[in-house]
């Protein structure tokens, strides 16, 4: 056992449970339960857990709050309203991604972002440097904080009931304070799997009171733990980037396919004079787009895409979908041949496999909105 | 200790073999589904393509992971599990019964012999199985 991995607070419970787990981002986390397909249909019918406490979390406060992220990071932060959350992403000068995050705001002048967990450190490293807090203060409560996502049809029923307030008022990316089974927790409805749930954000010491909580207050809904297997197959289903997979310091918003959470008008921000540099070259050579193939053969990370013989692209992510029940892939291919409906080909094993350009999302998404 | 039925042969690369009658039936062991966790695509030969001892005839994919399938006696492919292209799962639901993927017709016996035998494989699997 590799002892330089870190573990969450529910590392116990996971290997108690029998989960199988792999090291993940420098993370000793379960990847799966009973199954990856059974976890994902869980999710998709009922309701399933995640532990997700080792997404990263820091908290800036104070009257510079605001204008500290605005320079920050690519979306526009003036919009968020008091208990409003908001997809965004950190970039650097030349527009590669450093991370994709969730921005909450908590209070008037105090804010919540989150990160990929393999990203921590250097995200640390990027948002106190990057740009100078005036009149504010950063603080890093990743250590201190357990974060269980909630998540499936069955979810609002489970959270609702064991919650001290009414949980169908927080709407689609939105937060609330409370209390869910006597466990202090910001009550988030957000999530990565394309169902309706919620993320709840609790003090480290308590994560493992309100995971047994929920797994046995569930039981009428038919809960279950799910690991980070489903997690992928479920977020690849909705098209949603994985960092380091899809997206990285390598890709621009743009081609990623992310510039609906760029707003230049905002005012200036690190990386927006190169991404608007893309966006005056006619927008980008290559763009992030769903693929899915002939057969139940798995296009992987960094498998070639291919046209009539020649190289044409690259795949970043790619599994068998088990709600869509064909083989899907996420790949940057030239702008030219990105169109819906293309006919490309997947390089497997030395041998051209039909794929087609397909719309995204691959499934339905069931989030909660308005 | 998974299932490691004694009246089979088996490969270091945890495919299982059986006599039937002089051909040879092939899969791949418990130990090497729970291994490999959910399959959901099995490549196979043709019937009547040559399979080599300790050669990949093809390949299985779980959602996490692709891994080579390795021909326990050389020889040529007489059938085809054809419903695992519709059923993959079935690898994983009955790994020496119905998820079965090739019978061979072996060109060499003395390949039979050179196999492990269930208690040298359950040995092999005990001490990390690679």
């Amino acid at each position: 056992m590799d002892t330089s991995l870190k573990r969450t607070p529910l590392f116990s419970a996971h290997v108690k449970a029998g989960a199988r787990m792999v090291p993940f981002g420098g993370w000793e986390m379960p990847v799966q339960y009973r199954g990856i397909l059974e976890e994902h249909r869980t999710v998709r019918a009922a309701v399933g857990c995640f532990d997700v406490s080792h997404m990263g979390e820091f908290e800036i406060e104070g009257p510079g709050a605001l204008a500290t992220l605005q320079r920050l990071t690519t979306n526009d932060v003036a919009a968020l309203e008091i208990g409003q959350v908001q997809y965004s992403l950190l970039c650097r000068p030349d527009g590669g991604i450093v991370d994709d995050l969730t921005l909450y705001r908590v209070a008037q002048d105090r804010y919540l972002m989150v990160v990929n967990a393999s990203n921590i450190d250097k995200d640390w490293t990027h948002v106190t440097t990057a740009v100078a807090a005036d009149g504010a203060r950063w603080r890093n409560a990743s250590a201190a904080t357990g974060l269980i996502a909630v998540q499936g049809p069955k979810a609002e029923a489970l959270v609702g009931r064991l919650a001290d307030q009414d949980v169908t008022r927080i709407g689609y990316y939105r937060c609330a304070r409370g209390k869910v089974a006597g466990v202090p927790a910001l009550i988030s409805r957000t999530g990565y799997t394309g169902e309706d749930g919620f993320e709840l954000y609790v003090d480290a010491g308590e994560t493992e009171r309100l995971w047994t909580a929920l797994l046995e207050g569930g039981r009428p809904e038919g809960v279950a733990p799910i690991g980070l297997g489903a997690r992928d197959t479920l977020r690849l289903e909705m098209r949603y980037a994985l960092y380091g997979n899809d997206i990285d310091e390598t890709t621009n918003p743009l081609e990623a396919g992310l510039g609906w959470v760029v707003k230049p008008a905002k005012g200036d921000f690190v990386g927006r004079a190169a991404i608007e540099a893309v966006t005056r070259a006619k927008g980008p050579a290559r763009k992030l787009i769903g693929l899915e193939m002939a057969d139940r053969s798995v296009a992987r990370h960094g498998y070639p895409v291919v046209k009539d013989g020649a190289p044409i692209g690259i795949v970043t992510s790619g599994t068998f979908g088990p709600s869509v029940e064909r083989s899907i892939a996420m790949a940057y291919v030239a702008s030219a041949q990105s169109a819906i409906g293309s006919e490309l080909g997947v390089e497997i094993r030395g041998q051209a496999r039909a794929a087609r350009v397909v719309k995204t999302p691959f499934h339905p998404s069931r989030v909660k909105k308005g | 200790m998974s299932n490691v039925p004694a009246d089979l042969r088996y490969t270091r690369e945890h495919e299982w073999a059986r006599q039937e009658g002089g051909r040879v039936r092939v899969g791949i062991t418990a130990y090497a589904q729970e291994q490999l966790g959910d399959v959901v695509f099995v490549e196979l030969p043709k019937v009547g393509a040559k399979v080599t001892a300790h050669q990949a005839f093809g390949v299985v994919e779980s959602v996490k992971a692709v891994s080579d399938l390795f021909a326990p006696v050389s020889g040529e492919v007489v059938e085809v599990n054809a419903e695992l292209g519709q059923k993959p799962e079935t690898v994983n639901a009955d790994p020496y019964g119905k998820g079965w993927m090739l019978v061979v017709a072996p060109s060499d016996a003395n390949q039979w012999n050179a196999l492990l035998t269930a208690a040298q494989y359950e040995e092999f699997v005990a001490q990390g199985g690679h």
